[in-house]
Order: structure tokens, then C-alpha cells, then sequence
């Protein structure tokens, strides 16, 4: 963003000035991210960088936190991480089924009262998580099902699916309806017609809702601090419980391993919304 | 062939509006039958339990079903003096019941929520009641302690009779109901919510402004640089939103420890003493920082998509006009960023009102909000209906703000990233 040449110099003072502000935001916002990656190799027990790490002394990191991570006796990061992705992709899998479905109803031109509906299904993205946590508590200590892996997938389903609803029903609004009409027209039945040609325009919406679901369903906490049981425990509930008593290198490496995870997610996500523009015909 | 000019029949031979009519209501039942298993999931699981919070944070029944005979036999007393020797039978024989059914401990913990002190002189009660006698409880009841002499524990049962209480809700705004049936405040050392609400709504407020200060040059920033720069800086903006919550926090809880790198550079460049760090966590500067940076991308993203759809060519028409470049920006492009401020904010408020692991991390004491209230009573207090009294509380506001955000800028126009 050059200047021009004939700007004055209280403006061109001002833009440095402005150009200044975003940087300084910009830090703000990535460099926490970084400092956990260096802490995380510590070869020492304190969250601080001991002098050998800021002379970059090989002695002064190690990768003990991740092999602490790993084989660690007392550590359940293992029992969390199956944990976690068992819980994330079964939510992951009901939300992207019961959101796409409704998502299709909803686009659809003959919806009838669809801002209350549409308002209702979103709801649980809007209602501050505590009051879901209790609520959905309430209910799954009702039906049994509190302490469960089930109960617990299902209050995942709830938090997920207003993602794949927005993000399908985003992607249905540039849908052209014409090519379903053309498939039925050609003696194609409506599943065939759903698998064949519409699923794949929309794919796109589909499996970014679905990281959507995903992300939310990992990183889930408040609902599931409510929920679960020893048995059940999670990445984030052993994060927490992990920064309430002591803040151990070990959960570094631990939020390490979950940063570059992110980072492949927001990369997946990222492609795939690029993906859906193009197939939608928006080109910026 | 004048008949068919009058009614166009298809050919099944059926009028064609009638057709069309049956076509559109079958389409119509298709539509919501999409959408029902959706629908019919969240509201079992969702809807409806947000109800039975509702049910629950006014329910009182537990504590009148477990004294029927004390609440029979207080009918006919006034309150004023200590009630008649047949209250205090009634209650002898409702309590007794309780011990042997082994549920006298709930009802020590309710009836302690009303009065404190309650939970020992029931205990001690129950100690004593074994040697009991026949005939003239109210000399025995209240021989047994002190304070089932006073009055006031007497009429704090008597408050507990009715099935249905809007008492939790009284609590949540630190008044109650007091022996005469006024509603008044409790007194001033124990206005422990007001101070939490007005403290959720301050964190709120201000986390929403800084969000705003920040993101506002940097989504400009985005929206107008070239696209091969915007995308590399977006992933600074979407790395922290896709990133775990609980790993934003726990860096933040490096960055500003004691010993953290924050305080090292106030130390280095001579702001403080190395003797005298400040304390920048456990209280509400850290759950300013933290929260500001964590929602800071839920401000960006909406600005950014609006600001996107601003042409570059309108600043310039502003300009050309005679406008300096800040009178071209605060009359031309500020206005029509409008629409992307209210999103941002409103989104922003509405995640930081009910914001509950940030603070319960980094807030400390004074730093704590009205969910980590919420969390205590439904973790240790275990006082469910009160939690639910003060989440819908919360809900009603959110639900206000809500309203105002989808007659802002609709519902349908959230946009992730």
C-alpha cells in the first residue's frame, strides 16, 4: 500500500502511524501462540526461559515433555486423546447429517416460518455456554445419560450443528436449483439426485461446517466440565484441570501438538472455502 | 373450446391452480420434513431443559412436601410470636419421619439457603431427639438450642411453604423478602451479585470497545491491501480463532505471570523495579488482556467482510470533493461500516458476557463474572435451582441483545471467516 507521491507529510506521518497500530494489533494477536512453542522444549521444569535457552544452548531444550506426554505413568493424555477424538468425530458425524438435512430444508423456497426456525436451530450458538451446559446437564442426569460417552457426543451434536447449518446454508444460497430440477426431469429419484449431484456442488460447506463441528466438539470445555465422568475425560477437561493446579511444561507440549493441529485445520478450512467460491462462481 | 380457455386443466385433467396449490403444499411439508429431525432433536434436548431450568429455578415443592404437617398446622399462625406447641408437635413428627427416611440432610441444606445456621440446630435436633418425651415438644424443641427460641428461624420455615418461589431470582439481585413481606436489599457487606453483574457488564462492555479499537484498523487493513498480502495476514487473524480456547489462556497465563515475559520487558525497559513486579494476573487486568485477544477475531471477521464490499473509488470521490482524507473517511467510509460495527460488537458482547473459562483461569477474585457464579452453585453449592435462576437471568438478557442484533443486521448474515 504505497502512498503517493504527492501526499503530505502529516498524512504520510499518520499512515506510518496507522501502519504502526496494525502491527502492533497484529502481534497482539499471534505472538501469545508463540511462546508456548519454545516453553514446551524447555529441559526445565519452569515456565520461564532458563539464561541457557536465551544463549539457544542445545543443553537447554529437550523434548522430555513430550516423551512425558506420551509415556508418562501419571499422565491420561492418552486415555484423553482417544477421549476426545472419539467423542469429536461422532459428534462431528450427527451434526454434519442433522445440520446438512435441515440446512437443505431450510434454502428451500417453500420454507414456511423460516426465520423462527432458522433462529431456533442457531440458538445454541447464541445462548452463552454455561447456561447450555447447565441446561443440557439437567437433561442427560434426567435420561440417564450423564458421565457417558453418548450424553456427551449428543451435547456436542447440539453445539455443532448451528455451524453446518450456517456454512450449508451459506453454500445453498449460491445453488443453482435448475440442475436438481434437470437430474428429476431426467428420471433421477430424489436420493439419487441428493448423492449425485447436489452433495458434491455443496460438498465444500459440508466438510468446513463439519471442522467447524469438529473444532467446537474438541476444544469443548464448559458442557463437558458438567458432564463427564473420570472415564470420560477429555483434551480440554485435563487442560483444565491441568491450569487450575499447576501449569506444567507438559500441557505446553501438549497445546503445542494442538497449535499445529489447528493450524492444518485452518489451512483445510481455508482451501475449501476458496474451493466453494470458485464452484459457486464468486471471484474476488 | 371455450371451456379451455376458462380453465386450463393439466393432463391428469385436474384444474392447473389446484395442481399448483397441491404441488407447493407438498413441497412445503418436504421442506419441513428436512428440517424436522433437526428440530425435534433440539428441542428435546435443548429447548425443553432450558425450560426445566425455568421449572426448577422456581420449584419450591421439595421443602413443602417434606413438612406437610408443619405446614398444615402454620395455617392458622400469624408470625409475629413463636408459634403454638402444636407447630412445633407437627414439626417433631415431620422431622422424625425425615430422620428415619434418612432425608433430613436435604432438607437442612435448603433450609439453610434461607437462613443460615439452619443445617447445626437441625443437626443437633436430630441428636437429641432420640431422648425426647411425650407431650410438650415446643419446651423440648427448644431446649435444645438457642435458636429455635428465635422467631426468625420459625418464620424463615414458614417462608419456605408455598410450592413456587420467585425467591431465587430475589437472591440473584441481592434482595429478599423479609419477615413482613417486603422486598428489600440484603444488607450492603452482602451485595456479593450486584457487584458480579455490574462486573460482567463492565468486562463485557470494555472487552467489546478494545475489540473494536483493535480490529478496526487492522480489518481496514485487510480490506484494502492487495490479496496476496491480505491472506497471508489473515492467518494471524484465523490461527487464534481456530486455536483451542484453553491454549490461547494458558499462554496468556505464561506471557503475564510474575516471572513472565511481559514483566521482564516492564523490567527491562525500566517501567518497574525487578523488586516490585506487578501483579497482572488473578484479577481483571488479566481477564481484560486474555479476553480482548481471544474475541478480537470474532470483531475482525465481520468488519472485514463489510469493509471488503466498500469500493476503494468512493474514499476517492470524497476526496476529489474537496474532503480531506479524514473528513472523506468519517463521512464517506466510517457510515458504511455501520453494519459491520453493530455485528462485531454485538457478537463480541455476547460471547463476553457469558464468558466462563477465561476468567475462571486468569480473573482471580476480582475478576471473576456472573457464569463463574453460575458454575459455583451448580458445582459446589449444589443450590441447582439458584443456578438456574441466575443463568436465565443472563439468558434474558442475552436474548434482549439478540433481538436487537437480528433487527440490526438479521440473523442470516453471520458470517464465519
Amino acid at each position: 500500500m504505497a502512498l503517493p507521491k504527492y501526499t503530505e507529510p502529516h498524512y504520510r506521518v499518520w499512515h506510518y502511524f496507522y501502519l504502526f497500530i496494525c502491527g502492533c494489533v497484529f502481534f497482539f494477536l499471534i505472538a501469545p501462540l508463540f511462546v508456548i512453542f519454545p516453553l514446551s522444549f524447555n529441559a526445565e521444569e519452569f515456565l520461564v526461559f532458563s539464561e541457557g535457552m536465551k544463549r539457544l544452548d542445545p543443553d537447554a531444550f529437550s523434548l522430555r515433555w513430550y516423551k512425558d506426554m506420551i509415556y508418562g505413568t501419571k499422565n491420561p493424555w492418552g486415555l484423553a486423546a482417544k477421549n476426545s477424538f472419539i467423542i469429536a468425530l461422532f459428534a462431528t458425524l450427527g451434526s454434519v447429517i442433522l445440520g446438512t438435512v435441515a440446512a437443505l430444508g431450510l434454502s428451500s423456497r417453500h420454507m414456511p416460518y423460516k426465520g423462527i426456525i432458522m433462529a431456533a436451530l442457531i440458538s445454541p450458538m447464541i445462548v452463552p455456554l454455561i447456561i447450555s451446559g447447565v441446561a443440557i446437564f439437567f437433561f442427560m442426569a434426567k435420561v440417564g445419560l450423564a458421565a457417558t460417552h453418548t450424553g456427551i457426543v449428543l451435547a456436542h451434536i447440539i453445539l455443532g450443528t448451528p455451524f453446518v447449518v450456517i456454512t450449508v446454508t451459506a453454500t445453498l444460497s449460491g445453488f443453482d436449483h435448475s440442475v436438481t430440477r434437470a437430474a428429476s426431469s431426467l428420471g433421477s429419484d430424489p436420493v439419487n439426485t441428493f448423492m449425485k449431484i447436489t452433495l458434491p456442488l455443496i460438498l465444500p460447506g459440508v466438510i468446513s461446517g463439519g471442522l467447524f463441528a469438529f473444532v467446537t466438539s474438541f476444544d469443548e470445555v464448559v458442557v463437558v466440565l458438567f458432564l463427564a465422568g473420570l472415564d470420560n475425560t477429555t483434551i480440554p477437561i485435563q487442560m483444565w484441570t491441568g491450569l487450575r493446579e499447576q501449569l506444567s511444561p507438559t500441557i505446553l507440549a501438549v497445546a503445542t501438538c494442538l497449535i499445529v493441529l489447528s493450524t492444518l485445520i485452518l489451512v483445510t478450512a481455508e482451501l475449501l472455502r476458496r474451493r466453494s467460491e470458485r464452484i459457486r462462481g464468486i471471484n474476488r | 373450446m371455450s371451456s379451455e380457455t376458462q380453465k386450463i386443466l393439466t393432463t391428469d385433467g385436474i384444474p392447473l391452480e389446484v395442481s399448483l396449490k397441491k404441488a407447493e403444499k407438498k413441497n412445503k411439508i418436504k421442506a419441513f420434513l428436512l428440517v424436522c429431525p433437526l428440530l425435534l432433536f433440539l428441542i428435546i434436548t435443548y429447548v425443553f431443559p432450558i425450560g426445566d431450568m425455568l421449572y426448577r429455578s422456581v420449584d419450591d415443592r421439595m421443602v413443602t412436601n417434606m413438612l406437610p404437617k408443619t405446614y398444615k398446622a402454620m395455617e392458622q399462625w400469624d408470625g409475629k410470636d413463636l408459634p403454638e406447641e402444636e407447630v412445633f408437635e407437627a414439626f417433631y413428627l415431620d422431622y422424625k419421619k425425615l430422620v428415619e427416611e434418612k432425608t433430613f440432610g436435604k432438607l437442612a441444606t435448603q433450609l439453610n439457603f434461607e437462613k443460615n445456621g439452619f443445617k447445626s440446630i437441625l443437626k443437633k435436633l436430630k441428636r437429641k431427639m432420640k431422648k425426647f418425651e411425650e407431650g410438650n415438644y415446643k419446651e423440648q424443641i427448644m431446649g435444645v438450642h438457642k435458636r429455635w427460641a428465635n422467631v426468625e428461624y420459625w418464620r424463615a420455615l414458614k417462608r419456605r411453604a408455598p410450592s413456587y418461589t420467585y425467591a431465587k431470582y430475589l437472591k440473584g439481585i441481592d434482595m429478599y423478602e423479609n419477615e413482613d413481606g417486603n422486598i428489600v436489599q440484603v444488607p450492603e457487606d452482602r451485595r456479593i451479585h450486584k457487584i458480579l453483574w455490574l462486573r460482567t457488564l463492565e468486562v463485557a462492555l470494555f472487552v467489546t470497545i478494545f475489540c473494536f479499537l483493535m480490529a478496526y484498523p487492522i480489518a481496514h487493513l485487510l480490506a484494502t491491501l492487495p490479496m496476496k498480502y491480505s491472506n497471508l495476514l489473515m492467518i494471524c487473524v484465523l490461527l487464534p480463532f481456530w486455536t483451542s480456547l484453553l491454549v490461547r489462556t494458558a499462554s496468556w497465563m505464561i506471557l503475564l505471570q510474575q516471572q513472565g515475559i511481559v514483566n521482564d520487558f516492564f523490567v527491562m525497559i525500566g517501567l518497574v523495579s525487578d523488586d516490585n513486579r506487578p501483579e497482572m494476573m488473578y484479577n481483571k487486568t488479566g481477564t481484560y488482556v486474555a479476553m480482548t485477544q481471544i474475541l478480537l477475531p470474532f470483531m475482525v471477521l465481520p468488519l472485514y467482510s463489510v469493509m471488503k464490499t466498500i469500493s476503494p473509488s468512493l474514499m476517492r470521490a470524497g476526496k476529489s470533493l474537496g474532503g480531506t482524507p479524514f473528513i472523506a473517511f468519517w463521512k464517506v467510509y466510517f457510515p458504511l461500516t455501520i453494519p459491520g460495527i453493530g455485528a462485531g460488537c454485538l457478537l463480541v458482547f455476547i460471547l463476553a458476557i457469558g464468558y466462563y473459562i477465561t476468567p475462571a483461569l486468569v480473573g482471580g477474585a476480582s475478576g471473576t463474572l456472573i457464569s463463574n457464579q453460575i458454575a459455583f452453585h451448580m458445582k459446589s453449592t449444589l443450590d441447582w435451582s439458584f443456578a438456574s435462576a441466575m443463568g436465565l437471568m443472563l439468558l434474558a438478557g442475552v436474548l434482549a441483545i439478540y433481538w436487537v442484533y437480528n433487527k440490526l443486521v438479521g440473523v442470516d448474515n453471520i458470517k464465519l471467516g
